[in-house]
């Protein structure tokens, strides 16, 4: 914590620079909510990971065969957290890769390994933090996947193909997260003149920007596992419901890989 | 090139350019720090927005220095990348081991389509 001390000792500069350089928060760090906060958000996430641990346990149990693939699911999202890309703001943040999992298992599977990928982070990187772990659950393993498995759904019942509904589901789940961060950021430190609102607007607004190229990435990378997916996985995929029985996943993707055949 | 491949390549090769480009453009050389680690950038903010917070709990282990914190980075990438590629290797093989097994029995037909098209077994033989 010794930057800490050592930077509260200069006058603070403009509000927009200081927003600049709190956007690109990935998670929130160790001791930076105030506790009523952090105890809030811990309550608000608890249901959703335990229901997470529930649905996991079922599911490993009815289908053990199911086992290797939602490790796969982990290990993507435990990747592309460790990844720091750049981005066009000139900052670094990294994607989450929740939105594979959400869309293979349904989103309570991604409270369960999204919480443990932020639990590692944790304790042995001091990247976000344990007084802070709810609120990061609340943003990654939960809100993320939601919103991209939402997304997902919705583009799959209006008949948009496979690949470009997985795409967009993580790109949904990706900027969600960072979405929610900024709100915890902004309800826990609001604008001395604007408040929650004006904190919000600009937390959100810089935010998008660092983040929306890294969503780009992380939608692409996890339609390029998809397709591997299809490829290798086609049984379990079916199983699950991502592509339909028969080998037709629906529309586009599937005469396209057929059309390759 | 096989289609599948090439549209595999160009996924891959379009989230390096997203990453480098803001690099080769400079685009953080406005900042005193270009590229820095975000989360200590953001600490210090915090403090400024509201100088009188003070973090009330600080991580129970923190790596002693920037290489042992990317080292550690590294740790959790290959971590993901070792069981990503178990899985695919796992997978891989068994659709192998299913091809093989149906062309020493012509008589049992493996699940999947196109099992004459699989003659060359090992060669990216991708079915649809």
């Amino acid at each position: 914590m010794s930057p800490v001390s050592q930077e509260t000792g200069q006058g603070a500069s403009t509000i927009h620079e200081v927003l600049e350089r709190v956007c690109p928060v990935m998670h929130i760090a160790e001791g930076f909510l105030p506790p009523a906060h952090a105890v809030a958000w811990g309550v608000a996430s608890a249901p959703f990971i335990v229901h997470g641990v529930r649905s996991l346990t079922r599911e490993v149990r009815e289908h053990p065969e199911s086992t290797l693939l939602l490790g796969a699911s982990g290990a993507f999202t435990f990747v592309l957290s460790a990844l720091k890309l750049p981005s066009v703001t000139g900052s670094c943040s990294h994607p989450t890769g929740t939105g594979l999992g959400a869309i293979l298992f349904r989103p309570p599977m991604m409270a369960v390994l999204g919480t443990i990928t932020l639990l590692f982070q944790a304790l042995l990187l001091a990247h976000g933090g344990l007084t802070t772990l709810g609120a990061n659950a609340f943003s990654m393993a939960i809100v993320g996947p939601w919103a991209g498995y939402a997304l997902y759904r919705l583009l799959r019942r209006y008949g948009a193909p496979l690949m470009a509904a997985v795409f967009f589901g993580a790109f949904a789940a990706d900027l969600s997260t960072y979405c929610v961060t900024s709100a915890q950021l902004a309800l826990a430190f609001p604008d001395p003149v604007s408040g929650f609102w004006g904190a919000l607007g600009k937390f959100g607004s810089i935010f998008a920007l660092t983040q929306i190229p890294l969503a780009v990435s992380e939608g692409l990378l996890t339609v390029f596992v998809m397709r591997l997916l299809v490829q290798s996985s086609r049984g379990e995929l079916v199983r699950l419901g991502v592509l339909l029985p028969g080998g037709r996943a629906g529309t586009g993707k599937k005469a396209d890989s057929g059309a390759v055949a | 090139m096989k289609r599948n491949t090439a549209v595999n390549a160009l996924l891959l090769l379009a989230v390096a350019a997203l990453a480098v480009l803001p690099l080769a453009l400079g685009l953080g050389d406005h900042k005193e720090e270009p590229f820095a680690g975000a989360d200590a950038e953001a600490e210090t903010a915090i403090t400024e927005i509201e100088p009188d917070y003070e973090p009330w709990f600080a991580p129970l282990y923190e790596p002693p220095s920037g290489e042992v914190e990317s080292a550690l980075f590294a740790l959790q990438a290959a971590l993901g990348t070792g069981v990503l590629a178990y899985y695919f290797g796992l997978r891989r093989g068994r659709r192998q081991g299913e091809r093989r097994a149906a062309e020493a029995q012509p008589g049992a037909r493996p699940g999947e389509t196109g099992s004459a098209a699989g003659a060359a077994g090992d060669l990216e033989t991708r079915e649809a």
